[in-house]
């Protein structure tokens, strides 16, 4: 077996026992911190996907963690105090199901990732990233300055939404379902990675006039994998908001799309499984250095300098080798 | 809506525009001739603005406080070039972003625990406060006045230093052909770290003028960065007179939308739903702007390419 594969096997085997030993101890802290990570792990191989494999250095994915927070935020608050979302031309009702809220989460975002990037993407480099992080930023002050929805206070949802069959409310049953979409995305990612669509999506990212030669057109390639990426990320804001119960503007800043970057790079860019060492080692350092001083940031910010400047291909370059897979 | 309102509305702009132009040059600066993006470009504004708080404290002078803001930014803005933004020079943008994301942690927490999560107070000197009568009567406070011909004399220096003066050239070759002036003889790492404490001068300087109107505290640069921001892609990257042009402008769309929005609703809403539109729509206004730039002209309207 490749020190990849064994790396991912060991990740995902880590993220199954640990919560599971903190839930036969009793330590439901502990499965709340494992939720966070693989949320964020999720979110982070969102992200993964329009950068590892198209390149595109989006520094405004909190729009989508924001929309999809939002959209679970909004459906429950109106299914909470029994109003209607929408009156004309249909009843529109809140709600406080999952699955339906998941929909709505991941349609809104990506529809929200299809504009966002139909206009980014006409430009590149560092044009993007700045266009990106301004888009962003406008939902931050939208949500803001819109009152209905708690404003700059946020919305606080009593009780977290359902699922069928499970009380989401118990720490451990609400990880399985993030540990269990986290094992979709990252299964959906690996074969669109694999397919033709990812395989020219990376040679995009390569080499764009040679794609452009064979007949593709790279600006649609592109904004293909930047709304599956901002849906992924959508979908991950709406366990994220589930999981605190509470959404407000914050998730919409620009710190979260740094974090959601962050993420992809203390993991190493372009693994498919990158996202998740990092989202686990950001929490473990959250926890650990959060622990040691209140001004954590610091130290996190020296580490990623160092891993930045010294380190490129982050833990899995760390572990696994320099070389990016030979597939 | 009276017309004396109007005008002051539109000064305003203009006097957060002049300012948005000196964080935005500096930016467009540091990306035209090093090839950088920076993140980091918002803790110069905030070294500024604490600087000049710490100073004025300490002596009760302005005039000081403003001088420390500009050596404070720009000895912070060598040290930074020194140890880290060096070695960015030759990596792609990615890097560059976490790298100068990983600079904004550094300073803000770095601030807080130094400084405290309190605001500072940095309050604009006697001399500059009150107000002065405009033609057509209009009373317009003398410390933001003071800021817009400031930041013009600022941007007019700035004009002639790239136009005139051998620094200049050399700037506007390095944006050229950075290979090209290396093998010239022109000491180009010398160069690049003038550049940028020139760009985090600047950023300071414009921290410390807004610090004595709004509070002093950490985290009060990255908006500013982002609106920085949104001024470079409006303007084109790598143009001072893009700069100039996509401040005044991000300026006046936010300050004139906040004013006229909420009245334009109002003309068919009743009042506080047209508040709460008109609003929520402004805040919005200046990326509308933004994307309708792109639009037409990806590249910003001064942008080459």
């Amino acid at each position: 077996m490749r020190r990849e594969t064994m790396l991912n096997a060991t990740l995902m085997l880590i993220l199954l026992g640990f919560p599971l030993w903190a839930w036969s101890v009793d330590e439901p802290f502990l499965i709340t911190l494992s939720t966070r990570a693989v949320i964020f792990a999720i979110a982070g191989v969102g992200l993964n996907f329009a950068l590892g494999i198209g390149g595109l250095v989006s520094l405004g994915h909190a729009a989508f963690f924001g929309i999809g927070g939002y959209a679970m935020g909004i459906l429950a608050y109106h299914a909470q105090t029994y109003t209607a979302l929408a009156e004309w031309p249909v009843l529109i009702e809140g709600t406080k199901s999952m699955p339906v809220i998941w929909i709505v989460a991941i349609v809104a975002s990506a529809l929200v990732a299809l504009g966002m990037g139909a206009l980014s993407l006409r430009t590149t480099g560092v044009y993007f990233i700045m266009i990106t992080l301004a888009f962003a930023q406008m939902f931050f002050y939208f949500t803001i300055s819109w009152p209905t929805y708690g404003g700059e206070d946020g919305l606080s949802i009593y009780v977290r939404n359902g699922f069928p069959g499970l009380n989401t409310m118990d720490p451990i049953q609400f990880y399985a379902i993030c540990y269990a979409w986290l094992v979709v995305v990252l299964f959906l990612v690996h074969r669109a990675a694999k397919a033709p669509f990812g395989l020219m999506l990376s040679a995009a990212r390569q080499n764009g006039a040679r794609v452009q030669a064979v007949g593709q057109v790279p600006y649609r390639l592109y904004l293909v994998a930047f709304t599956i990426s901002g849906a992924i990320t959508g979908l991950a804001g709406a366990l994220f908001a589930d999981l605190n119960r509470f959404v407000s503007p914050t998730m919409f800043s620009w710190q979260t799309s740094g974090e959601i970057m962050v993420f992809v790079i203390l993991g190493g860019v372009g693994r498919i499984f990158g996202p998740v060492a990092g989202a686990a080692l950001f929490i473990l350092l959250e926890h650990v250095l959060g622990g040691l001083s209140e001004y954590w940031h610091v130290y996190l910010g020296a580490i990623l300098l160092g891993v930045v400047l010294f380190a490129r291909g982050g833990l899995f370059g760390l572990i696994a080798g320099r070389e990016v897979a030979h597939d | 809506m009276s017309t004396v309102l109007l005008i002051e509305q539109t000064l305003n702009g203009l006097q957060f525009g002049v300012m948005l132009f000196l964080m935005a040059a500096g930016l467009t600066l540091i990306f035209g001739v090093m090839g950088l993006i920076n993140l980091a470009h918002g803790s110069l504004y905030m070294v500024g603005a604490f600087a000049a708080a710490g100073v004025a404290a300490a002596t009760g002078s302005f005039l000081l406080a403003l001088i420390a803001s500009l050596v404070a930014a720009a000895i912070a803005g060598v040290i930074v070039e020194m140890t880290v933004i060096r070695r960015l020079y030759d990596r792609d943008h990615l890097d560059q972003v976490l790298a100068t994301f990983a600079l904004i942690l550094i300073f803000s927490e770095g601030t807080r625990w130094v400084f405290g999560s309190f605001p500072l107070f940095l309050d604009k000197p006697a001399w500059l406060s009150g107000t002065v009568m405009l033609p057509f009567g209009i009373e317009y406070s003398l410390y933001r006045l003071t800021i817009i011909l400031v930041g013009l004399a600022v941007a007019a220096g700035l004009f002639w230093m790239i136009a005139r003066t051998r620094i200049g050239i050399q700037i506007r070759a390095g944006e050229n052909d950075r290979e090209m002036i290396g093998a010239l003889g022109v000491n180009i790492s010398r160069l690049y770290t003038l550049v940028f404490a020139l760009g985090a001068a600047l950023a300071g300087f414009a921290g410390a003028l807004i610090g004595a109107i709004q509070s002093v505290q950490v985290g009060m640069g990255e908006p500013v960065l982002i609106l920085a921001f949104v001024v470079i892609v409006i303007g084109g990257i790598g143009s001072i007179k893009g700069a100039l042009v996509g401040a005044v402008l991000v300026g006046l769309t936010d300050t004139l939308g906040r004013l006229l929005l909420p009245q334009l609703f109002g003309l068919f809403m009743d009042p506080s739903a047209a508040t709460t539109v008109g609003a929520s729509l402004a805040s919005m206004a200046i990326y509308v702007l933004m994307a309708g730039v792109l639009l037409f002209k990806p590249s910003g309207l001064f942008g080459g390419a």
